[in-house]
């Protein structure tokens, strides 16, 4: 194996600062994209547990129109395809006046990708608790909006905090498809460096290290919140 | 908008985009083939109750599930001629990345099937006079497959829509193909509506398949 160690390569000028602002434009575009994905995937998750029939097949075609698109071809579609689909006017607006336009294309995309995961793991946590709590409130008078403030939503996002950490992470590896619309995060500015100077094997593992450094520092956050938010007496949270 | 939609374009190049979606199920098959070998392999590491190699195989997990599949497929891309020493392709670069990307996850699935067979049938199995092998062989492992073949097929749709990701290196499967001539054509809108719409009926029909299958085999 013929190969050329410098590991000094990443503390050069220029390729130290491209590493960083790789981590700052995965970090942004991940944190933008987890507020849709949370906000919407909430919405959309508890249209599916309502007893409407016409919300809750909207909710399904949601899941199942994001859920079964790849990712890169949603990014495509959000892209390449959706400003044409709109008005004349808006259109012409989004191709030459959005601001940042790769950036706020990926945050979309990645946002309503997670939002259909996000929406899986909300139902699946209302259901997980049980018709009993749901109809108790109703008894007590509360209104169904009511009923899901303050029964089911508190106690349904308690027991999803693990599958919602992976969701967050899953968002947070997959910034790295950014980069084929053109936004430099943290993987394509490791292979910019890879093609600029061959020294892959570093750029490679500065990359490496520092997504998992990152995985490691929210697993470890989140298990404290999953800690400090427990409700006593719920087998699915003793049984962690 | 819509009047306008070329659909001679899309009729036209049908050989050429099923010649790149021959090579997605290809890449698909090997890769889910190569993963669930690995994945095996790794979650008896992990179960093992020799503890440097339970270590081991824990370490491989979470590494590579903390890693991008882009990155991931940089790294073999970069890094198989390098070690090999000469030109392999880009087909098989690629083709290792995905398998060691998915054994990491079939092994998490393998393993939860694994313990989901009860203890009683080891012991069971090690009463008859069985060793290890054989255990795993004819008790444990057929049982546990059968408990997992919907989460594993659901993990098989994944990997196939994943595969797309080759496009960063350029292989031509089905969404390359596509937009190659999405480009040369100047057909983007085609392309991208007919290429989304083609992985969204495969992969729904694909997920439908296995909720029936679930349904059945529920225990």
């Amino acid at each position: 194996m013929q190969y050329n160690w410098n590991w000094g390569i990443l503390l050069q000028d220029p390729y130290f600062g491209w590493v960083w602002s790789g981590l700052g434009w995965t970090i942004a575009t991940a944190c933008a994209a987890w507020v849709i994905a949370f906000s919407l995937g909430s919405v959309i998750g508890v249209m599916r547990t309502t007893n409407v029939a016409a919300l809750r097949a909207i909710g399904t075609a949601y899941v199942e129109l994001f859920r079964n698109i790849p990712l890169l071809v949603q990014m495509f579609l959000w892209f390449f395809v959706f400003p044409e689909l709109l008005p004349r006017e808006t259109g012409m607006w989004v191709k030459r006046d959005l601001p940042l336009p790769e950036y706020s294309t990926a945050v979309i995309c990645l946002g309503t990708y997670t939002a259909s995961r996000v929406a899986e793991q909300v139902r699946a946590g209302i259901e997980s608790i049980g018709q009993g709590q749901r109809y108790a409130g109703l008894a007590m008078g509360l209104t169904p909006a009511q009923v899901y403030r303050y029964v089911l939503l508190p106690v349904g996002y308690r027991i999803i905090i693990p599958p919602l950490t992976s969701d967050f992470l899953g968002v947070f590896k997959n910034s790295s498809l950014a980069l084929t619309i053109g936004v430099l995060e943290l993987t394509a500015q490791t292979r910019q460096i890879e093609e600029y100077t061959f020294q892959g094997f570093e750029a490679f593992t500065a990359a490496t290290a520092l997504y998992c450094l990152v995985t490691f520092i929210v697993m470890t956050l989140m298990r404290v919140v999953e800690h400090k938010t427990a409700i006593p007496g719920m087998i699915s949270l003793e049984a962690k | 908008m819509f009047a306008a939609f070329d659909f001679e374009v899309i009729i036209k190049h049908i050989p050429f985009l099923w010649q790149g979606m021959q090579l997605t199920l290809l890449l698909t098959a090997l890769a889910l083939c190569g993963g669930i070998l690995g994945g095996t392999v790794l979650a008896l590491c992990r179960l093992s109750r020799f503890a440097p190699l339970s270590f081991a195989a824990g370490s491989y997990v979470n590494f590579f599930r903390s890693m991008p599949l882009i990155l991931v497929i940089f790294w073999f891309y970069f890094l198989v001629p390098l070690l090999v020493g000469r030109p392999v392709g880009d087909f098989y670069s690629v083709l290792i990345a995905f398998a060691l990307f998915e054994a990491a996850y079939y092994c998490e699935i393998i393993r939860a099937g694994i313990s989901s067979v009860r203890r009683g049938q080891v012991y069971a199995g090690q009463a008859l006079g069985l060793t290890y092998g054989q255990n795993m062989r004819y008790i444990v492992l057929p049982q546990a497959f059968r408990n997992m073949i919907p989460v594993l097929l659901t993990q098989a749709i994944i990997l196939f829509q994943d595969t797309s990701l080759v496009y960063v290196v350029g292989l031509k499967d089905f969404l390359v193909s596509g937009d190659i001539v999405a480009n040369r054509d100047n057909r983007l809108f085609e392309m991208y509506t007919t290429i989304a719409l083609v992985y969204f009926v495969l992969c729904l029909i694909g997920s439908r398949a296995v909720r029936r299958l679930q349904r059945k085999y529920a225990l």
